[in-house]
């Protein structure tokens, strides 16, 4: 009897015609497309995007040279060399990330112990030939004077969770 | 349209009714390209809404110009031949697919005046023609030298061959209750009986006495135009693209056409013999070749659900449902049919 069932059933195209209804009632469902240049999604103060590389308020560079993100770094996209500076500080010389390597992992955020190296909310950036995407200490430095308002804000947003 | 004949035999003399024709093949095949074009558009818009998005939106307002540039950048392309394919059939292949495709329209009646070629033969006519539109498909797999495409051509040549039988039987249960092979006889057959006479004549049209043929052709329709969910011969999670996988540029760009040419022809048949061509469903409403293009698109949505809804068929089941379900389907409502038109019940006189 069961079988004479599925018969049926099969004969009349029962779960096609299921099928064809639940894609039916979706045609007339509101559209959930985001009109990407026009509209964005919301994002988090957590957001991993272009590196910047930040300031104490006094101007004065935060990254002491510990190379702690070049040894953790898994894509191996840090470059980093350090002399003493004449005034004695351990300072970088050279600071490179190659963001052709970069896997946006936050590790080296995670792991720089005076949080100078970290990751904006920046997406939107392009290089238009071999080596624009190769970002050098000036760059970064640079990336951070910029949207140091917004990496405050977010770090301390943040650190109610940590 | 007197003013018009006298005016091309006096420029054209003798050659007039060539030229004459020449004009009306263009005037039907000009607009079926521009709608190929726009089922493209239509395509992409419909299984869009059906996946809760928009579909193409950029090229144009809504993304109307949105087919014009695809044909436009596939013009531009290069066409790659193999280095180890055989060329020449490598070239004609494309053109053996869209030829039948649009070969077929020369007897596809718009209203009872208006059609190409008014032969008595024309149902026979589609048949052969439409089945002739497998050898493009057969010849590229084959051309191509390459293991993807003659898969994708072995498969597709099984397929049609099962699925043209059940087509042939249900166009045979047609005919037999239209007592012609004409398609505009067809069409005109559909107009009488008790229902139309009541003004309801869309309850006369050979769907609903041929319900089960209605519905073999529909779905053979389908798999004879290699739509999802029969799609096996392109196939693109199992053999890349099957049969056009080494075409490129304009040479791919004709098999799309040809699909899409096939998808509208197929829909254009189906409303022809089963659901009554130009004939308006209700009597107080005219008949014209509006309500022809109306049942065509309500077809031709239907092949876009289908694709939006269904997975594809394995191929031993494609194969099951052609021969083990259609074909003793067709053979018992073929006997139905007969015994219904012989006995006192008969609705067809």
């Amino acid at each position: 009897m069961g079988s004479m069932k599925e018969i049926f059933n099969s004969l009349f195209l029962k779960e096609l015609l299921k099928g064809m209804s639940v894609t039916g009632k979706y045609f007339f469902a509101r559209k959930i497309t985001v009109q990407y240049p026009e509209e964005k999604t919301p994002q988090s103060f957590r957001f991993r995007g272009l590196h910047a590389l930040r300031r104490y308020p006094n101007g004065e560079e935060r990254c002491i040279a510990c190379k702690l993100c070049e040894a953790i770094c898994p894509a191996l996209a840090i470059t980093i060399e350090a002399e003493p500076r004449d005034d004695g500080s351990r300072r970088t010389t050279r600071y490179d990330i190659d963001l052709t390597k970069c896997i946006f992992c936050g590790f080296c955020e995670e792991a720089c112990p005076v949080d100078a190296v970290v990751e904006t909310r920046i997406f939107e950036y392009h290089g238009e030939k071999r080596g624009d995407l190769y970002y050098t200490k000036q760059m970064l430095l640079a990336n951070g004077d910029r949207y140091e308002d917004q990496i405050a804000k977010d770090r301390q947003l943040d650190a109610s969770y940590r | 349209m007197d003013a018009l004949m006298n005016f091309g035999t006096g420029i054209f003399g003798g050659a007039w009714p060539a030229v004459w024709t020449l004009i009306k093949i263009v005037l039907i095949v000009a607009p079926m390209m521009l709608g190929v074009a726009y089922l493209t558009y239509f395509e992409r818009k419909v299984i869009g809404y059906m996946q809760v998005r928009i579909g193409p939106n950029r090229v144009g307002p809504w993304g109307l110009i949105q087919p014009i540039a695809d044909g436009l950048k596939l013009l531009m392309k290069e066409i790659i031949v193999p280095s180890g394919a055989n060329k020449g059939i490598f070239i004609i292949a494309p053109m053996l697919a869209i030829a039948p495709a649009l070969a077929a329209w020369a007897v596809v009646p718009f209203t009872d005046s208006l059609v190409l070629a008014n032969i008595d033969a024309s149902l026979l006519y589609i048949m052969a023609i439409t089945s002739m539109g497998v050898y493009g498909i057969i010849l590229s797999g084959w051309a191509s030298n390459s293991k993807y495409a003659f898969l994708g051509a072995m498969r597709s040549a099984a397929q049609m061959v099962s699925y043209e039988i059940s087509m042939g039987f249900s166009l045979i249960c047609v005919l037999m209750v239209s007592n012609s092979l004409n398609l505009v006889e067809i069409v005109n057959v559909q107009d009488q009986g008790r229902f139309a006479g009541l003004g309801l004549s869309f309850l006369s049209w050979n769907w609903l006495p041929l319900f089960p043929m209605f519905l073999v052709y529909l779905i053979s329709g389908v798999a004879e135009t290699n739509r999802a969910p029969f799609d096996v011969a392109e196939g693109e999670s199992e053999i890349v693209a099957g049969f056009h996988v080494e075409y490129s540029g304009m040479a791919f760009a004709v098999f799309f056409l040809a699909e899409y040419a096939n998808m509208i022809l197929v829909s254009a048949l189906t409303a022809i013999m089963f659901l009554g061509g130009w004939l308006s469903p209700v009597g107080f409403l005219p008949d014209g070749i509006l309500w022809l293009f109306a049942k065509m698109s309500a077809i031709l949505f239907l092949f876009l659900w289908f694709r939006a809804t269904f997975p594809r068929y394995r191929y031993d089941q494609l194969m099951r449902l052609g021969w083990k379900v259609f074909v003793p389907i067709c053979l018992i409502w073929l006997v139905v049919v007969g015994v219904w038109m012989m006995s006192p019940l008969n609705i067809w006189k």
